[in-house]
């Protein structure tokens, strides 16, 4: 008889080509936690999290921004005593939120994640002034001055292009990549 | 025989980090290797990639591993990023037949393919894996006195292989230092993360672990931090006003490329190798060659004098 996947199954199997164990074997010893730099800027710690997945609470889930916080550093990975591969999880929920467009309010992760893979699509190449925009509004006209400032002074030194880079076989490049996805569905 | 590799650069190498990649050059070139750059490489996906579909950062990378397996050489990859993307996109596709197949359909449309028959390496292991006596050898003005914090980063060492003991403790970068005759000083916050680009999406955050990193390298009286990274350099460096700024904080820990600091030991002029785009000025470094230069003139004047 068919029975419709939980959150924690939908969840674990998005993580198959990671290698990771089932998110159901966690003890909940908190070892991830307590290996992650970025814990005190999250809404829940990554073992909270786990086990908010595991309980089915999908809204609750989405609604954190635990996961964006992540800098996938992957400390949590090396040292989880049962095989579980939270840094993973981090991208699974990024992935997640992004398809089902059910990020938190007010976070940049989503917004810059979605104006880096178009600027590679478009050119073949990363161009940072480009993702800018997610961001440098973030820390008001003080922040925006910085930011700026610091722009002038890179580029006086010869690290900032003032025009992104493109890849020469930039059709082909689009066309191997249109046969993984629709281009339309990102651009 | 000279040894080859294909050389993936990374988007970083063409601007932030260019002295990155022009001290490379210069250092493998005193170590007899050469890099010859992938044909129209494409950016390794970074993060962002991975945040939108898994696949499609798989296949980013296949296409610079199909490229390069072309000319049938191994990838050296300076940036941690790219070669943690290139190095497990390449074992994920040996792993899995029908993975690679999918990505071998999306890449004939670029009239590529890709085998798996080559292997990724950090321009880091590629040196170190010449031998420290060897590089040793080439080194005319050694470091002396140059206390350096060893910053590894994350994707140097994590996530490590399969099967590889989680008890190794690296020390690979502290000998590489010390073979150039800098002091590698004891870093705790070697691994620790620099937060990578939450520097853009969790500008509070990749703040805090700076602060860290820098408060470390300063309790641990190194003179500069050395990297192998891009990303790292970056907000180590250029993000350091704004770290002391937040916290009211009066850092000025220079950031260099451990590339940069064995060209200087290595003889080469440090314009040549970059220094001197830095915004935190390269200072201890340059006094530390001039003493170089001068001990090398000192001890080439008394070996002329005594024969």
């Amino acid at each position: 008889m068919w029975k419709k996947p939980s959150f924690s199954d939908e969840i674990t199997n998005e993580m198959y080509t990671t290698g990771t164990r089932g998110l159901n074997c966690c003890i909940q010893c908190a070892t991830c936690t307590s290996a992650c730099p970025a814990v005190a800027h999250m809404d829940a710690s990554p073992r909270r999290l786990i086990g908010m997945i595991n309980a089915g609470l999908r809204e609750e889930v989405l609604g954190l921004n635990t996961f964006w916080m992540c800098a996938s550093c992957y400390s949590c990975s090396e040292h989880c005593p049962k095989g579980i591969r939270p840094s993973e999880l981090m991208y699974v929920l990024k992935r997640y939120s992004i398809w089902k467009n059910a990020s938190k309010e007010g976070l940049v992760g989503p917004d810059f994640s979605r104006r880096f893979v178009r600027t590679i699509m478009r050119t073949g190449k990363s161009y940072e002034p480009g993702y800018a925009p997610a961001f440098i509004f973030e820390g008001g006209f003080q922040g925006l001055l910085n930011e700026m400032q610091m722009g002038l002074k890179l580029m006086s030194k010869g690290r900032m292009p003032l025009l992104p880079a493109r890849i020469k076989r930039v059709d082909n490049f689009r066309r191997v990549l249109s046969r993984i996805m629709p281009l339309d569905g990102i651009e | 025989m000279k040894k080859k590799f294909a050389y993936y650069p990374g988007c970083s190498l063409e601007t932030m980090a260019a002295s990155y990649h022009v001290s490379a050059v210069e250092v493998g070139s005193k170590l007899g290797i050469e890099f010859q750059e992938i044909e129209d490489w494409n950016c390794c996906g970074a993060t962002p990639y991975s945040h939108i579909d898994e696949l499609l950062a798989q296949t980013l990378c296949a296409r610079n591993l199909a490229i390069a397996e072309k000319e049938q050489l191994d990838v050296v990859a300076p940036c941690n990023a790219c070669y943690k993307n290139l190095g497990h996109a390449n074992e994920h596709l040996k792993e899995d037949k029908d993975l690679a197949e999918h990505v071998n359909f999306a890449l004939e449309a670029d009239n590529l393919s890709y085998a798996g028959t080559g292997s990724v390496h950090h321009l880091m292991h590629v040196f170190v894996a010449e031998g420290f006596d060897a590089i040793k050898a080439k080194v005319t003005h050694p470091l002396t006195g140059l206390k350096v914090a060893p910053y590894y980063g994350c994707l140097l060492v994590r996530p490590r292989a399969q099967g590889e003991s989680r008890e190794t403790e690296p020390r690979f970068f502290e000998n590489l230092l010390s073979a150039i005759g800098a002091t590698p000083v004891d870093y705790p916050f070697r691994f620790r993360c620099c937060g990578g680009s939450l520097i853009a999406t969790g500008r509070q955050a990749a703040l805090g672990m700076l602060r860290d990193l820098l408060r470390g390298a300063r309790q641990a009286k190194a003179d500069i931090i050395a990297t192998g990274c891009p990303l790292c350099q970056v907000n180590l460096e250029c993000y350091q006003s704004e770290v002391n700024r937040e916290f009211g904080t009066d850092f000025a820990i220079p950031v260099l490329y451990f590339t940069q600091l064995m060209g200087v030991a290595m003889g080469v002029a440090p314009k040549k190798l970059g220094i001197g785009k830095e915004l935190v000025d390269a200072k201890p470094v340059l006094a530390c060659a001039a003493r170089a230069r001068s001990a090398a003139k000192e001890s080439h004047g008394s070996k002329v004098g005594k024969s």
